[in-house]
């Protein structure tokens, strides 16, 4: 590991001025993702400004839903009695992330801010625009079944691997920043971006920016949430295609639905379209097959993906199955 | 701040900004790249002992430890290197197969990917930890009692685990001793013994 100093802060400001002021300064939050990268050299910040020591570890409630402060850990949220409540897709999603281990360790935030990433990202010896941008993607044309098949660009095809943030996309989050020039909040859909000509930021955070806080709006999906996570192994891997499913019934029509889709792009995809499809519809095979054929449209595969192709719309339509059946845990 | 600025003070930013302006290292910059890279990893322990070492203080097993580390040292290296404490295993290094779980404050993490300056003021209990004297802690006679090991690399970081998923509430039942231990890799397959020491260990429902 590349050397760095490291500073323990105390109060967000203190940290917002650390990372403003020092352009190879970063935040250290649960360290899963970026103790990992600065191990195997993809990343070397010269400054590791450690906020666990932020009071950033509530759960509170509020008028109009439930804010989750961004320190807090990945456990703590899927294992909260609020959450569990109100948002059991959030919760089944964080559970269905990582190993115990790491939920313990992994926050809110950290969550959000890990790498997109692939294999040829973490292989330093590869071409990676996203790691080393301008030398190539070795993933396209090369192993790709992990790979994007949504708003991938000739650029760089890596998928972001966050099951709390399929759940949090779908649950219309806003996220709380602060930076040097004050507090500002971001739709969770507008958080994360696509690749583009710019792989290597995932982002829309401003430097210096520290997130502090996922407010997210009560709703009337609760009752009937599912997430479906397919993966090589039963349990600690990341997904190949997930689906987060959520949806009010009135006489078995659907008057409300919230779908997302994790393993399938550079960001959470939030799948609208087929939201609107389903809205006032009943909740039949027929109508979730169609939904799921809205979003397959614009779907493209890699080569070792094309599997995905089927899987994804097959995903679809049985979380939303399962959900409509009260697949609620 | 004031808290911060302290802290400031104990990176040693100014002897950084000292070192690198010394004759040493303009030197360096000039030097053929051969040169360099056959001095690198010289050179980088050398400066790691003068740029920056921290103080930590951390409770381990019970025992109070004050060290002065470089950040970049992690708890495992921390409790293998410095503390001889090898019970906690290194595998994989990168958090994927759990033999390095310890427990920082009552609950499991992977010591690999925890930098030990981030445990100042933390508890921490490790394998040794266990043992009351020659009483071995429950879930070590059950992993006994049960094989629940071949060749017992992965085995304190199982344990640790294990003790944590019955402690969480997750050792219902086998299905969910499977999901709630997956952060635990054993390439011997010691899979079903260890489920079986795990649920012995909870309906036998001693405090652990």
């Amino acid at each position: 590991m590349k050397q760095f100093s490291y500073v323990r802060v105390t109060s967000p400001d203190a940290a917002i001025a650390a990372v403003s002021k020092d352009k190879s300064a970063t935040f250290l939050a649960g360290g899963t993702n970026l103790v990992d990268l600065m191990k195997s050299g993809v990343t070397g910040p010269e400054r590791l400004v450690d906020i666990n020591r932020l009071p950033l570890t509530k759960i509170e409630e509020t008028k109009t839903g439930l804010r989750i402060g961004a320190l807090v850990k990945n456990t703590t949220v899927a294992e909260h009695p609020l959450i569990i409540k109100h948002f059991p897709l959030l919760s089944l999603a964080l559970k269905a992330g990582a190993s115990p281990q790491l939920r313990n360790m992994a926050t809110v935030g950290g969550n959000m801010m890990q790498r997109t990433r692939c294999h040829y990202f973490y292989d330093t010896a590869m071409p990676c625009n996203k790691r080393a941008p301008g030398s190539g993607c070795g993933a396209i044309g090369g192993f790709n079944r992990m790979h994007a098949i949504f708003g991938a660009s000739d650029k760089c095809i890596a998928v972001h691997p966050s099951d709390m943030c399929v759940a949090l996309t779908a649950l219309d989050a806003v996220v709380t920043v602060k930076g040097p020039k004050g507090e500002r909040k971001i739709p969770f859909g507008d958080f994360h971006r696509l690749p583009g000509d710019t792989p290597e930021v995932d982002n829309t955070l401003q430097r210096g920016e520290l997130i502090t806080a996922v407010d997210i709006p009560f709703n009337e999906v609760a009752g009937y949430a599912h997430y479906l996570k397919v993966r090589d192994r039963a349990s600690y891997a990341f997904a190949l295609v997930s689906v987060g499913a959520a949806l009010s019934l009135k006489d078995n029509n659907i008057a409300d639905v919230r779908l997302a889709m994790g393993g399938v792009a550079h960001k959470p995809w939030r799948l609208k379209e087929a939201e609107a499809f389903l809205k006032g519809k009943k909740a039949t095979i027929e109508n979730f097959q169609e939904a799921a054929r809205i979003v397959m449209a614009p779907a493209k595969s890699q080569g070792s993906n094309e599997f995905k192709l089927t899987l994804a719309p097959n995903t679809i339509v049985e979380a939303l199955k399962l959900a409509a059946a009260n697949g609620n845990i | 701040m004031d808290d911060q600025l302290r802290n400031e003070e104990q990176t040693g930013t100014s002897r950084r900004s000292f070192l690198k302006q010394t004759s040493l290292m303009t030197a360096l910059a000039l030097a053929p790249e051969t040169v360099l890279k056959a001095a690198e990893k010289e050179l980088d322990e050398k400066i790691a002992a003068v740029i920056e070492t921290m103080p930590l203080n951390v409770v381990i097993n019970g025992v109070k430890q004050s060290v002065r580390i470089e950040p970049r040292v992690t708890l495992l290296d921390l409790l293998r290197e410095r503390l001889q404490l090898t019970g906690t295993k290194k595998g994989c290094d990168h958090g994927q197969c759990g033999a390095c779980t310890v427990h920082i404050d009552g609950e499991r993490v992977n010591a690999c990917l925890t930098l030990a300056l981030t445990t100042e003021g933390r508890e921490v209990t490790t394998i040794e930890g266990l043992a009351d004297g020659d009483n071995l802690h429950p879930m070590q006679e059950a992993f006994l009692e049960h094989d629940g090991f071949q060749c017992g690399y992965c085995t304190p970081g199982q344990i640790m685990s294990a003790i944590c998923c019955i402690r969480e509430g997750h050792a219902g039942t086998p299905d969910e001793v499977r999901e709630y231990m997956s952060g635990n890799i054993c390439r011997c397959g010691a899979y079903s013994n260890i489920v079986d020491a795990i649920m012995d260990v909870k309906q036998g429902g001693k405090k652990i």
